[in-house]
Order: C-alpha cells, then sequence, then structure tokens
C-alpha cells in the first residue's frame, strides 16, 4: 500500500514547515511542501492527491495584523471551498500553532488565540493531556510532551462548556497552563473531528533526543504518535 | 483629521502591554502613573464610505478579541512611526486590501495611549510629554502628539534632482580638510585625507560627494578594521620602543602556526570555514550592533542579528543557529542619575531582547548560546553581540567569484533611506546628541523577507559566482568589495525603492536591511529569476562586473562615482598608532575578607550576572529545527544553565557544541589574562558538553573604547596577546573576528566613559555523539562529585571581589591565571565523557566551586555532601575563580576508572544527596533557598 501524501502548506513566513515533514516522514506519510501561491494558482491539487494537509507554524507574513490574520484571508477569499471540500471528504487536517491561528480565523475551527497572558513571546516544553473527543488526531492519545514557541496562543471561546460536551476539545495543557487558555485548553477539533488545531509542536518531538531531560534519561511520550494517528486515519480513508 | 480615516482597535481583555508598560513607568521614576491604556491605530489617507469601513473592520477586527472605532479620541497621547521607518503593519493592510478585493488607500499605523493617573483621572500634560518621550515613542523611529495625532503619509510622488556634487579637496590645507571630514562626518583622520587628495590630484579633477562618502565608507573603522592592522608601536612601559606586529596578522598567523585540520577559510569572507564530517562544512561568524542599540534598541539588536545571519548567507551556506551575548547597564540604575541622552538600560534590555527575540524567532533560527552581562560601563554603551552557524554542501561556499560579463544581481528587500552613513555613525563616539543625529542611521528589520531569501539561496546553488551581503554601507560595500580587480558598471537608478525620491548617492550607501548583491552569469539569470518568482522575492540586475577594474557608478546616464578599485580597497595608507602596555600587579594573592560564606553564597547566586536569566532565554525559540539537544537552559526544571549548547540533526548521530567565554572584569585587571582565561571558559563549556578539544574553532569580538588612546589601544594588544596564546596552548584556531571600537560616551560634563574591555569568545567544536551530550545537573544520589583542576588565591575581577567592593573594578589579586596543565586535562576529561559513563559536568566560572556546586544542586534538584574542599582557605576553595577546573559527577563504582583516567590529581569533593541542601564544611543551605536567591531577578526584575 503506497504511503498517504501529505501536504505542508507554508505561507511566507512560515517557518516549521521542514520540522512537521521530518515528523510526517517518520510516521509513515509522503510529505511535500507547498508554497500558499502555489496552491492559490491550482487549488485542484489538494482535492486531486492529497490525503492529509498540514497547516504549519511560524510567522506568516510577520503575523503582521494579528497571528495567522494574512493567510486566512488569502485561504478565505481566494483558495474558494477547496478546503471544506477536503473535510467534507473525510480527510484530515492540522493546523500547528501559526496553522492554528489560520484556521480559527477561517471559521474551520471554534474559538479565536489571543496574546498569551504573559505579554510576551515564550518558549518552554509542556505536558499534552488528549480527554476523550471527536478528533481522530488525538482521541485515545497518550500524553505528549513537546515545546510551544508563541505569542498569541492564549485560547478563547465563549462557550467552553458545550465545546467539550460536544467532543471539540482535543488537548489540553496538563500541570500548568503556559499562556492563560481557557479551560487549559491547547488543541481543539471540528464537529467532524478530522481538522485539528494546537498551539504545541508535537513535530520537535519526535526523537527520544530531542526531550529536554534525554540527558536525565526521561523518555516521554513523543509528540510523534501524533501524526501516526493521523496518517493511519488518513491511510484507512483511501 | 482633516481628511482620511482612522480605526482604534483596542484588546477586549485587558492587553498585556499595558502591565508591561506601567512597570516601565514605574521604574523610570513615573510614580504618579496608574495605569497606561494602549490601542493600536490604523490610518487611511483617504475618506471611506461606510460599505468600505465596514469590510475593512471584517478584516481587521477579531469580534471574539477585539473591538474598534471610527471615532477619534479627545484625549490621550499617539505614536506613529516616522516615514520612511520599515512598517510591517502598514504593509500587511495594502496586502490585506487588495486580498480581499477593496480599493487601495495608503496606510500608516500607530498607537494610542491613555496614561491615568491617581484615581484614574488622566495625568496633566507635563507628565503626559515626559512619558510620551521617555517611554511611549522612540523619537529616533517614531513621532508623538496629543491625540488626535495627524497622521504622515509618505510621500509616493516625490521626485530626486539626479545630480552630482564635486567637493573641492585638492586646494584645501589641513585646517580645511579636518573641518570638511567633521562637516560630512567621514570619520577619516588626516593622512587617509592626504590620501584621497593624493589620488584627486593625480586624476586631475574633484571627487564626487558620492567617491567621498564612498571612500569614508570603505575605509571606516567598521569596514576596514584600521586598529587592527595598524603599525603599533610601544611607548613607555614595557617594552617601550617596539614595534608590535598588527594584531589582525598575530591572530592571523596563530590560526596559520595551528594548521588544524578542519578549517577550511579563516579571516577571508564573511565567515570562517570548518569541516568535521565529510560532505559538510560549518560557516561561523559573530558581529556586534552597538551603537545602533544604544540609540533605537529593538532596532539596533533586531537588525544586528539580521545582519549576522546575512554574513552566513555571503559565505553562502544556510544558516542553522543564532547566538546572542547582551551587556547591559544595571537595570535597577536611578532614573534620576543617567547621563543625559541615555535611555534607561531597562528599557534598553527590553527593546533588544525584544528585537533579538522578533528577528530570531520570526525567521525561524533557535537562539541557542548566549550571555547576559551587567556593568555600570555599559550605561551609556550597552553592548550586542550577535552569531550565526550555517552549513553547507562540501564546496559549495568555494565560488569562482565575480566573472567579467556577469549580472550584479540584487535581491530581497528594497532600498530607502534606512541607515544612511552606518559604517561611519558606528566608528564614531556617541555623546547626548547622538540619538538626534544618528536617526536616519538606525533601521527595523524584516525577519520574514531575510527568510524568503534563505529560502531562494537554499535552490539557488550553482547559479552564481560570487555572493555578499549588504551590511554597513550597502551596495557601495557590497558591490565595491565584489568588484575588487575585475571593476563593475551599475546603474543604481534601477535599484527597486521603498518609495521614490532617492538622490543617488542615498540609493548607493543606504543600508536598507535584507539586500544580497550577487554575480550571476546571464545565462543563468533566467533561472534565478524563477525561483525569485515562485518564492515572491524581488531580484534585479543593476549593471554588469566589467573586466576594467573600475567601479563605476550612473544613475542612468549621469556618471556618479568613478573609482579604481585599486585605489578604493588599497589606497588607505596603514594607520600608525602608540600604545602603552598595561601593568597589572600579579604578586599578591589575598583573598577577599569573606565573614559569612552562606549568605556570600546566596548574595552570588542572586547577582544579575549570575542569576537566572530564563526571563530572557525563553523569550526566544530554542527548538525549532528539532536539533537543540543540550538547550540552554537544562535540568529536571529546565531551570538550570547549561554549560555549552549541543546541535544536532534528528537524523545525524554526531554534531556541533557552541561555547561562549566573556569577562570584562578580569579585562579591567589584566586583559592578556582576561583574554586566555574567556577562550579557556569557551572551550571549557564546550569540553563540558562531551565536545572533541582537538575540533575547536575560535570568534574573537572585541568592543572597547577608543584606540587612539595609548593605554586603551595597550589593552587591546595585551588581550590579543592572550587571545593568541591561549588559542596556540589548546591548539584551537581563531577563524573569523570583528572588532568594534570607539564604544565611549563624551558626558556633557566633557568626560569619556569608555566601556570595559570586552572580548567574546565563541567556540565552536565537534561534538562526536549528540545522544551522549552531557549537561550539568546532579543526575543520581549516591554519586560522587569530583573537582577536576587546580584551586588556587585567584580573586582579580572575580564577582567574590565585585560583592565585596560594591560592584566596582576591585584589584584584590590577581586575574585568574593560564593553567598549562589545562589542555592535556580537556583531552583526558573527553576520553571519559566520551564513553558516556560521566554523568554530570559543570565548568566552573564566576562565583567558583560554591556557584557550580549549587547550580548542580539546583538543575538537577537533588543535594551534596562536600567533605573535603580543594584548598585549606573556605573562601578561596569555594569562590577563588581559578580557570580550567570542572565538577564531574560519577556512580561510586566508576571513581576509580574516572580518577585514573585523568591521568593527574584531582579532589573527591563527597556525594551527591537525596536530601534536598547543600552541605560544605560549616555551611548547610537548603536548595531551594539556593533557588530562590538565583531565581529572585527572574521573577521580580530585568527584562519583562
Amino acid at each position: 500500500m503506497s504511503k498517504p501524501q501529505a501536504m505542508v502548506l507554508a505561507a511566507p513566513g512560515t517557518n516549521r514547515d521542514h520540522d512537521v515533514a521530518f515528523a510526517l516522514e517518520l510516521a509513515g506519510a509522503e510529505p511535500r511542501i507547498t508554497l500558499l501561491e502555489e496552491l492559490l494558482a491550482n487549488p485542484a491539487v489538494l482535492l486531486r492527491d492529497t490525503q492529509l494537509l498540514v497547516l504549519a507554524g511560524g510567522f506568516s507574513y510577520a503575523d503582521a495584523l494579528g497571528a495567522g490574520r494574512m493567510w486566512s484571508l488569502a485561504v478565505t477569499h481566494r483558495l474558494g471551498d477547496v478546503l471544506p471540500q477536503f473535510v467534507a471528504l473525510g480527510r484530515p487536517i492540522i493546523g500547528i500553532c501559526n496553522g492554528f491561528q489560520v484556521l480559527t480565523r477561517t471559521g474551520l475551527l471554534p474559538g479565536a488565540l489571543g496574546h498569551n497572558d504573559s505579554g510576551h513571546f515564550q518558549c518552554e516544553w509542556v505536558r499534552l493531556q488528549a480527554p476523550a473527543s471527536k478528533s481522530i488526531w488525538t482521541a485515545g492519545l497518550d500524553p505528549i510532551e513537546c515545546p510551544i514557541a508563541h505569542g498569541e496562543g492564549r485560547y478563547v471561546h465563549p462557550d467552553v462548556a458545550s465545546l467539550a460536551a460536544n467532543g471539540q476539545v482535543a488537548l489540553r495543557y496538563s500541570g500548568s497552563n503556559p499562556n492563560g487558555s481557557v479551560d487549559d485548553i491547547a488543541g481543539v477539533c471540528d464537529e467532524t473531528g478530522v481538522v485539528l488545531g494546537l498551539m504545541p509542536h508535537p513535530e520537535n518531538h519526535v526523537i527520544p533526543r530531542q526531550h529536554p531531560r534525554h540527558a536525565r534519561g526521561t523518555a516521554a511520550g513523543l509528540g510523534l504518535a501524533l501524526f501516526q494517528q493521523g496518517v493511519r486515519y488518513a491511510q484507512a480513508i483511501r | 483629521m482633516a481628511s482620511g480615516a482612522r480605526l482604534t482597535i483596542r484588546t477586549k481583555e485587558a492587553d498585556p502591554r499595558a502591565a508591561a508598560l506601567l512597570a516601565d513607568a514605574h521604574a523610570l521614576g513615573l510614580t504618579e502613573v496608574t495605569a497606561i491604556d494602549v490601542a493600536d491605530l490604523v490610518f487611511f489617507a483617504d475618506e471611506l464610505t461606510p460599505e468600505h469601513r465596514a469590510r475593512l473592520e471584517e478584516v481587521l477586527v477579531d469580534p471574539l478579541l477585539q473591538t474598534a472605532t471610527w471615532a477619534a479620541p479627545s484625549r490621550g497621547v499617539e505614536t506613529e512611526l516616522l516615514p520612511g521607518v520599515t512598517d510591517p503593519a502598514a504593509t500587511a493592510v495594502a496586502l490585506a486590501l487588495h486580498t480581499v478585493g477593496l480599493p487601495p488607500v495608503e496606510v500608516a499605523t500607530g498607537k494610542h495611549f491613555d496614561v491615568q493617573g491617581p484615581g484614574g483621572a488622566p495625568v496633566d500634560a507635563a507628565t503626559t510629554a515626559a512619558i510620551a518621550r521617555r517611554l511611549l515613542a522612540n523619537q529616533v523611529i517614531e513621532r508623538w502628539a496629543p491625540a488626535p495625532l495627524e497622521p504622515s503619509f509618505i510621500d509616493t510622488h516625490a521626485t530626486a534632482e539626479q545630480s552630482v556634487d564635486h567637493v573641492t579637496v585638492t586646494t584645501l590645507d589641513d585646517d580645511a580638510l579636518q573641518a570638511l571630514n567633521k562637516e560630512r562626518g567621514l570619520s577619516m583622520d588626516l593622512a587617509e585625507l592626504h590620501a584621497v587628495v593624493d589620488h584627486f590630484r593625480g586624476v586631475g579633477r574633484e571627487p564626487t560627494d558620492v567617491e567621498l562618502e564612498t571612500l569614508a565608507q570603505t575605509w571606516s573603522e567598521h569596514c576596514a578594521h584600521k586598529t587592527f592592522r595598524a603599525r603599533i608601536t610601544l611607548e613607555a612601559g614595557p617594552g617601550a620602543g617596539r614595534e608590535v606586529t598588527p594584531l589582525m596578522k598575530q591572530l592571523r598567523n596563530c590560526t596559520d602556526t595551528i594548521d588544524a585540520p578542519f578549517v577550511r577559510s579563516s579571516f577571508v569572507g564573511n565567515a570562517g570555514i570548518l569541516c568535521y564530517t565529510p560532505g559538510v562544512t560549518v560557516a561561523v561568524k559573530a558581529e556586534t550592533h552597538n551603537h545602533p542599540s544604544a540609540i533605537e534598541p529593538f532596532g539596533g539588536s533586531n537588525t544586528g542579528v539580521g545582519g549576522v545571519i546575512r554574513d552566513v548567507m555571503g559565505a553562502a551556506h544556510h544558516p542553522i543557529a543564532i547566538t546572542d551575548i547582551l551587556c547591559f547597564g544595571p537595570t535597577d540604575f536611578p532614573a534620576d542619575q543617567l547621563p543625559e541622552g541615555v535611555l534607561h538600560p531597562r528599557l534598553i534590555e527590553s527593546g533588544v531582547v525584544a528585537g533579538v527575540a522578533d528577528y530570531g524567532n520570526k525567521i525561524g533560527l533557535p537562539t541557542v548560546a548566549g550571555a547576559v552581562l551587567y556593568d555600570p560601563g555599559y550605561l551609556a554603551n550597552p553592548l550586542v553581540y550577535a552569531g550565526c552557524i550555517g552549513v553547507a554542501g562540501e564546496g559549495e561556499w568555494e565560488l569562482p567569484g565575480p566573472q567579467p560579463g556577469d549580472l550584479v544581481v540584487t535581491m530581497g528587500g528594497r532600498t530607502g533611506r534606512d541607515g544612511l552613513r552606518g559604517a561611519t555613525f558606528s566608528s564614531a563616539t556617541m555623546d547626548a546628541t547622538t540619538g538626534d543625529v544618528a536617526g536616519a542611521s538606525v533601521q527595523i528589520g524584516d525577519p520574514i523577507t531575510e527568510k524568503l531569501l534563505i529560502d531562494v539561496m537554499r535552490e539557488c546553488i550553482g547559479l552564481y559566482h560570487a555572493v555578499t551581503d549588504c551590511g554597513a554601507g550597502g551596495f557601495s560595500s557590497a558591490v565595491g568589495e565584489m568588484a575588487e580587480g575585475v571593476g563593475a558598471d551599475v546603474d543604481v537608478a534601477l535599484a527597486p525603492l521603498k518609495y521614490p525620491g532617492l538622490r543617488p548617492w542615498e540609493v548607493w550607501l543606504s543600508e536598507a536591511q535584507e539586500r544580497m548583491v550577487f554575480a550571476v552569469a546571464p545565462d543563468q539569470w533566467p533561472a534565478m529569476l524563477a525561483v525569485c518568482a515562485r518564492h515572491g522575492v524581488e531580484a534585479v540586475s543593476l549593471g554588469t562586473f566589467t573586466g576594467d577594474g573600475v567601479l563605476r557608478v550612473r544613475s542612468g546616464d549621469l556618471t556618479v562615482l568613478e573609482l579604481d578599485t585599486k585605489f578604493l580597497h588599497d589606497g588607505r595608507p596603514q594607520r600608525s598608532m602608540t600604545a602603552v602596555l598595561p601593568t597589572p600587579d600579579r604578586s599578591l594573592a589575598v583573598a577577599p575578607v569573606c565573614a559569612d560564606h552562606a549568605a556570600t553564597l546566596l548574595a552570588l547566586l542572586a547577582h544579575p550576572n549570575i542569576a537566572s536569566k530564563e526571563h530572557i532565554i525563553r523569550r526566544y525559540d530554542h527548538e525549532i529545527r528539532g536539533a537543540t539537544v543540550v538547550r540552554p537552559l537544562i535540568g529536571e526544571g529546565h531551570d538550570g544553565h547549561a554549560d555549552g549548547v549541543v546541535l544536532a540533526q534528528p537524523t545525524d548521530s554526531h554534531g556541533l557544541a557552541i561555547g561562549i567565554g566573556v569577562n570584562p572584569w578580569y579585562g579591567i585587571t589584566d586583559p592578556e589574562r582576561m583574554a586566555h582565561a574567556v577562550v579557556d571558559e569557551a572551550i571549557r563549556n564546550v569540553v563540558a558538553v562531551g565536545a572533541d578539544p582537538s575540533s575547536v574553532a575560535l570568534l574573537d569580538n572585541f568592543s572597547w573604547g577608543d584606540p587612539r588612546r595609548p593605554s586603551t589601544l595597550g589593552e587591546l594588544v595585551a588581550a590579543v596577546q592572550g587571545c593568541c596564546d591561549a588559542a596556540t596552548a589548546h591548539r584551537a584556531p581563531f577563524v573569523s573576528g570583528k572588532d568594534s571600537l570607539n564604544n565611549e560616551y563624551l558626558g556633557s560634563d566633557g568626560a569619556r566613559h569608555a566601556v570595559p574591555p570586552t572580548l567574546v569568545i565563541t567556540a565552536i567544536a565537534h561534538h562526536p555523539n549528540a545522544d551522549l551530550a552531557i549537561t550539568p545537573d546532579l543526575k543520581r544520589a549516591g554519586d560522587v562529585l569530583v573537582l577536576v583542576g587546580r584551586t588556587a588565591a585567584e580573586f582579580g575581577g572575580s564577582h567574590l571581589a565585585l560583592l565585596a567592593s560594591g560592584g566596582g573594578a576591585a584589584a584584590h589579586s590577581p586575574v585568574p591565571a593560564p593553567d598549562p596543565a589545562a589542555p592535556a586535562r580537556y583531552q583526558a576529561l573527553h576520553r571519559l565523557l566520551r564513553t558516556g559513563r560521566v554523568r554530570a559536568c559543570h565548568d566552573l566560572s564566576e562565583g567558583g566551586l560554591g556557584v557550580a556546586l549549587a547550580e548542580m544542586c539546583m538543575s538537577g534538584n537533588y543535594g551534596a555532601h562536600i567533605d573535603t574542599l580543594p584548598h585549606p582557605d573556605l573562601t578561596t576553595a569555594l569562590f577563588s575563580e581559578s580557570t580550567g577546573r570542572f565538577v564531574c559527577e560519577v556512580g561510586p563504582d566508576d571513581l576509580a576508572w574516572f580518577l585514573d583516567g585523568l591521568g593527574e590529581p584531582a579532589v573527591v569533593l563527597g556525594n551527591v544527596t537525596a536530601g534536598k541542601a547543600l552541605q560544605l564544611p560549616g555551611l548547610f543551605l537548603r536548595v531551594e533557598a539556593l533557588r530562590n536567591a538565583f531565581q529572585a531577578d527572574a521573577v521580580h526584575g530585568g527584562a519583562r
């Protein structure tokens, strides 16, 4: 069986595209990095030969006017309805960090991401726990540890109780909440469960040596597991 | 406002910027302020219809997070960027309008502030003005006004006279030449002015203004390293009358003598180049951006990082990591005692850190290694060092150079008036008016444009014959350097501009950021353009490399510069300088009086130079690229400082280690020993993490005072001697360096204040097995702690001496001497470390053994029971800063193996304990107490 084709979408200023491509490769997909302008010029490629879509992290358009705003405008106004169609076909999408910010601004995911309550960019490791949810990416996932690296990651939602009741809270910070997100929410999914957005970077913990306590003998939850789950799903629905 | 529209956007919840601003206001002594509310402004040059406004709100306002109004406020204070200063928000609004199909309109952005006093009432006009001037607006790049501010839009229809002025020099006497030098800010000395006069007498005409400026830039201290290339004669003091080998030549000779097999290129081009593994080369470079950071801290450090990354790109390598070393005045310095025209250290620190974070985080490189130092000597002259490391495939950097007929291609950012005369500015002394006159010398970076340049260059390997970055001096330096020997003919009228109205000399000398210059064969040009188009990067050919050895610059048909490149590059007369060597007292070895060792240890841990830098380090992304194996923060709670950092691609078993050495307090007393000690420290840092001491390459970065003062130059001569001695002893070659001189402030009282002699050494080394990288945190109760190296009473410039003298320079006893046994020790230790059997290793530096043990306990969250000390005097044992030492943790069963492998005596100090306390003879300190001291600054002060 051939590997699922994964498109890693990169806007100008996206900078974790290579990191997530490496994670997808380890997870069994065949990733290719596609520039946003190339996709806008030929949106059909997404539906034709892509089984899994990643909106990678970074500072698209320098995060001017708010993180992810410019990228989301391009998606909303220039990409037509290929993203909703992609979702309707049941194919998995993951937006990481800046990609998560884009997905909330386009309305594919609920809520919004405000400035961290510290007021500035933070880089630190967090522990993530996956509650029971609709997310095909995280349901049943063991806790993972990976870094955050963002300034605008405070998750905001007007009705988190309903969100949780509806099975859309896909990941929570466990132990400490780094940015003031409501209900410790680190990631959410859409109504169907195929679209996941999260602020942390599981793509930066795909081999044990990347863990900051590796020298202490710690071998805690690889972020790779999350990608493996998404890739398996993409493989199964083909 | 007269016409146009303005949108004010507020966050619904408390804006986190408000709390930070309030804390800054209080730190500046503006204690009557109780709140500062902040909002963002977008100005539109045209009136807008209600429909247009509604659509703009949809684009610019997030209803879950923000509210917005089109009404103009009646109170408060507002700021905007000066026209021409990089404004990414305005650019983004313009792009957003285009994306959603709205008609174009000119845009400017700004901020609105409401400053409240007691009871929430607005503060009076005088306080508002004070806070606007000192906190809200940096008038180097911004202006402020009581709300509503009338915005200024850049004139998009400006025209400039395309003319050239000839400047009479050939008939001037010395006084008139000096006057011209000062009037035009050329920063030349008389011998250089004479060389210019002689050249143009020979040519038979007067120079153009463009030629004069180009010569001034090319011959500036910043670009030409006049002092490091000068003929130096010692006068008075030791060795009087002796001529010293030029400093740069000493460093090069030292590298040549060591003849290390892993050095591919040293002291040539933009960066040093190393090769540790077949098929891959590593480029390393560190730079300073001191003067710009003093007057506009964010933009200064921001463009410093951008510039050093371009140095690595200019060496045809792909950047993989950033380093930064920052020196500030004390952040609690009384605001009312600051020298005139000097920004408060607290604002400098927060601005510099934000600038480094902004550039590094956005360009997508991990900021991994660094140091932060505080000393009153940096009040008026903060120092900002930024370094970059890059990789390339073997041979990719070995380019043939510009060939006759090649195109002169500029790629990346557009050219504006940014940073005119930066090279000459950075070579001059600062005074109270520097911020006023140097405004145009400071720029804000655009990391996304540079990120795209990196992406383009990765796909353009093999498509160009030469590349260099546009740094100080702009096209003048970049094209001027590339044209050396071959010649070039360029038309500056072809350069893409940020806005119209630039005169030819402004285009030629602009230091607009994010530009690279390439030499491209005409038949490769279409392929290169195609790559640029794919990434949305602008590239334009300005002309050709000619082959006639003449640099010709035109604006259309008007020739503005015609210089023989041989004169431009070799015509500068060698500077002759005199130096007086320092005579440090190295005889007396007396420990400072220390009444309470426990209290002293806590005081050392709380000292800003030793205390936790977590509040700064966490602002930098050190995780991106997934290759950071040993991070700057390590240990059980990720809150201890690493010695060196280790980088290794996830797919590689081996990697690189980076270490930093710096100690200006040694430099004040004994510059030669300082240099030796900081080279040793940088090497110790990489050895401690397990890197191979046979593979160390070094970068030197000197920040010094005015070298025309013989005593200051003497300190530099002594420091270079120390560098060469240490490099030779460790067989660790220097591969690149940079000097930033004239870091002085001329006070309004006429007194000159120079920075302490600050030499930053960066060590890069090969790490044979990144899986076995070692960190200093204690790992297991019951393990044995061993002190490696010799301990003597050496307190000159030590932090114990700093504490004892209340922060001033301290001359208690000699600055730590070089240990001749150190190189062999590092080799022996490395053989032990690479087995993976040594559980922790920490190098001893500021604060000595006491601080090192405390750090190991805190980061490991273990205690230690120490029963044997390396010296009978407790003060010396705990706080001496003798060089060449490490503490290692080994399992009890490995102790004999470890001691045997060292091949020299070592001190078995005691054991790691599960009980969380550090016990020493006569001392008992809970780890929690150590941590409270170490982390106090991280919680209460310093950068936000």
